[in-house]
């Protein structure tokens, strides 16, 4: 299949050179993950972007899940052909970071390219994620979410529950889950994607409870996890329990869960703000509301850390090229991209300005609770638990916990052993990367 | 013994090169490439590179998920290629019977072939994923609790069927020819006998057939072993847990998704080491037995 799709890029390369000369413009390839909804606000983006000006031309190519299209850049790098940008999602951010020499920083491109990268423009909580410990923005943020609670206003209405009032905290979830089970106003209460980065990683730093140590990676390389402390363990023993009659379902591993709450097999759903934009075209009554914190935290809720992608732009292009990137970021930068991108697919909006006026033209009034992701982003200054989540491999260790949990959740093990065994096997897997 | 011969030295070796060419290039090339790689220890972007040895082989088969693969791709294959053969081997015999419209039930027993076996993965994910799977919801109903997504064994059970699946058609047309090639007169010496039909198939049809089955063997233990992973990876990707994790699988695993690319080259040396020894172990024991009419 790999050799297949190299065949297929070195056609399309092939294709693009001939065409080149035509039209005597410089072709910028962006790779990509964005399916669906999010999809299509990719190529709104890339044709307009492409209408703006005549020296550039976008080619968006979409390149398989948030993984595979890390595995295809890193692949094409290795084979001398990476593309000029890629989207890389926030666990690779550690593997890109350590690729020096692989990469050309996003605030370099826009400075060689004569433009002035003015860093109070951007939302400071994601900017500084992305960037290295001196300041210097390595990726530029493209789409920034943030996990909140979804959930299905008929089935809550079917239960008996207050529409206008979604559970707070955990404890609250779990017992509104049991009572759409029991009421028999769906077939599940409450399912999630991605339980690695809700449940273990966004529930650390919105509980104000370290994930990792040496500030979850953010302070030095060779962090050990710690998410096999009793907030965790009775976490995720409350999940299993309620896993075992079906009061919780299991969708997978990233975000096939969205599947059954569209489908209104769920009451409950917990899933990344980007998952909006599928959620509003399938028409259904929904509700959103903040991710919820755990009752026994003390501080909780505190704020939950940047998700989503950034644009990492590869080293040994040509000026031309680079230009033509800097060029696009700019074009991204602009106010009204960033409004449509923030309003269409539930992404943050990377600019302060795009959200004052997003704010100033009464949308949030509009549509309720689509500011959620940003108060619950920037509400409080972040502490050394909330800052956000950075290991060489933690794409691996998201597998290591995924794997634990899928055996939780069968019933063969307890939240304790699974928690525990996952950081024995996730600390092992840590100090492998690093080389000790 | 007549030895064709040459007018020209070179040109043996010239009729030889293209198909020599490809086996360079697509075997020993690559073959060479996971070698070298398996005694180094490289970071995902191949920027840092360094010699360790033997330290990957160590690691990797001091892993107990690396055991673990080794027991789920033995039951997998062992399942895969005996469902497969018996399978084919039953429609096979029964195909023969059939005197109207034979060609008909032939080329529909032998068109799922033409499947690609990620199609094929696909098309049973959708027969029997929990949520949306067309046979799950009978399934649930008639009390089964049907979860292949938590469920190990239910998730090993599924991609065993579509993996043999695919393989029936394969084998199929083996059996139908193998049929084909033995003589009628046997038969019907054994039927004037007063031989039953059970009798008849196992002491005249069964082994008749042995070269054919042996054949089949070979190809469908390579199958299980490494076509299968379009399968794996369209329907379980591995898990729950590592519980349908193959050999292979690992390898991906480690390699393409987790960019250890050290063990991942590791695994395949020894995944090497693995097939040639089985197929020698086949070719030498195995064939002894066969009895090629």
């Amino acid at each position: 299949m790999k050799r297949r799709s190299m065949l297929a890029a070195a056609f399309l390369a092939m294709a693009v050179t001939a065409a080149g000369p035509a039209f005597a413009k410089t072709q910028i390839s962006w790779w990509h993950a964005m399916t669906g909804a999010n999809n299509e606000v990719v190529d709104k983006i890339a044709k307009d972007f492409n209408a703006s000006q005549q020296d550039f031309e976008l080619v968006p190519v979409f390149k398989g899940t948030y993984p595979e299209t890390l595995n295809a850049g890193i692949a094409a790098f290795r084979a001398g052909q990476p593309p000029d940008i890629i989207q890389v999602f926030d666990v690779g951010t550690g593997v890109m970071m350590n690729a020096e020499g692989a990469i050309k920083p996003a605030a370099e491109v826009l400075t060689d390219a004569g433009m002035t990268f003015d860093k109070s423009q951007y939302l400071p909580g994601i900017v500084a994620y992305y960037s290295r410990p001196d300041g210097t923005m390595l990726s530029f943020p493209y789409n920034s979410s943030s996990p909140i609670l979804y959930f299905n206003k008929d089935i809550f209405a079917k239960a008996g529950l207050d529409a206008d009032n979604p559970p707070k905290t955990w404890n609250e979830v779990w017992d509104a889950a049991k009572k759409i089970k029991a009421s028999g106003a769906a077939p599940c209460g409450y399912t999630s994607t991605w339980l690695t980065w809700i449940h273990t990683e966004n529930f650390a730093a919105w509980n104000d409870t370290p994930f990792a140590t040496k500030e979850n990676g953010l302070a030095g390389q060779d962090a050990e996890l710690e998410i096999n402390k009793p907030l965790f363990v009775n976490h995720f023993q409350a999940l299993a329990d309620l896993a075992k009659d079906g009061t919780f379902k299991y969708g997978g591993r990233t975000s096939e869960a969205k599947q059954i709450f569209l489908a209104g097999e769920c009451g409950i759903f917990t899933e990344s703000s980007g998952g909006l934009g599928d959620i509003v075209k399938s028409g259904m009554k929904y509700g959103i509301g903040q991710l919820p914190y755990d009752s026994d935290a003390p501080g909780a809720p505190q704020n939950t850390i940047p998700g989503g992608a950034s644009l990492w732009v590869f080293a040994g292009k040509s000026a031309d090229q680079y230009k033509g990137v800097a060029a696009f970021f700019a074009y991204l930068s602009k106010t009204e991209v960033q409004t449509y991108l923030h309003q269409k697919s539930g992404y943050l909006p990377v600019t302060l300005k795009a959200y004052e006026e997003t704010k100033k033209s009464g949308f949030y009034e509009q549509n309720p609770g689509r500011e959620t992701p940003i108060t619950q982003m920037m509400g409080k200054e972040p502490t050394a638990n909330s800052k956000g989540v950075r290991l060489v491999n933690l794409p691996q260790v998201r597998d290591i916990e995924n794997e634990e949990f899928e055996k939780m959740l069968a019933g063969e093990q307890t939240a304790q052993q699974a928690l525990d065994s996952a950081v024995k096997r996730g600390n092992e897997a840590i100090k492998q990367a690093l080389g000790n | 013994m007549n030895r064709a011969t040459f007018p020209h030295k070179f040109l043996p070796y010239l009729l030889l090169l293209p198909q020599l060419a490809i086996t360079v290039v697509f075997f020993y090339w690559p073959a060479g490439q996971a070698l070298r790689q398996s005694l180094l220890r490289e970071d995902a972007f191949g920027l840092k590179t360094q010699f360790v040895g033997l330290s990957n082989f160590k690691r990797v088969l001091a892993d107990p998920a690396y055991v673990n693969s080794i027991t789920v791709t033995v039951v997998f294959s062992i399942a895969t290629a005996f469902i497969s053969m018996a399978v084919a081997l039953l429609l096979a015999v029964q195909a023969e019977k059939v005197i109207r419209g034979k060609t008909f039930y032939r080329t529909l027993l032998i068109w799922p072939y033409a499947v690609a076996p990620a199609i094929a993965g696909m098309l049973w994910l959708f027969l029997f994923n929990p949520s949306f799977g067309t046979l799950a919801y009978p399934l649930r109903l008639m009390g089964l609790n049907w979860d292949p997504l938590l469920n190990g064994p239910q998730a090993m059970t599924m991609i065993i069927m579509a993996a043999s699946w695919k393989q029936i058609s394969y084998n199929f047309i083996f059996f139908v020819a193998g049929l084909q090639a033995i003589p009628r007169t046997l038969i019907e010496a054994a039927a004037i006998d007063g031989a039953t039909a059970r009798k008849r198939f196992w002491t005249i049809v069964f082994p008749l057939l042995a070269p054919t089955s042996f054949f089949l063997l070979v190809v469908n233990t390579v199958y299980a072993l490494f076509d299968t992973f379009g399968i794996i990876h369209a329907v379980t990707g591995g898990g729950p847990g590592k519980t349908t994790e193959t050999l292979v699988y690992k390898v991906y695993n480690d390699g393409f998704v987790n960019l250890i690319l050290g063990d991942s080259a590791a695994q395949s040396v020894i995944l090497m080491v693995i097939v040639i020894a089985l197929t020698a172990i086949q070719f030498r024991y195995i064939e002894r037995r066969v009895h090629y009419g």
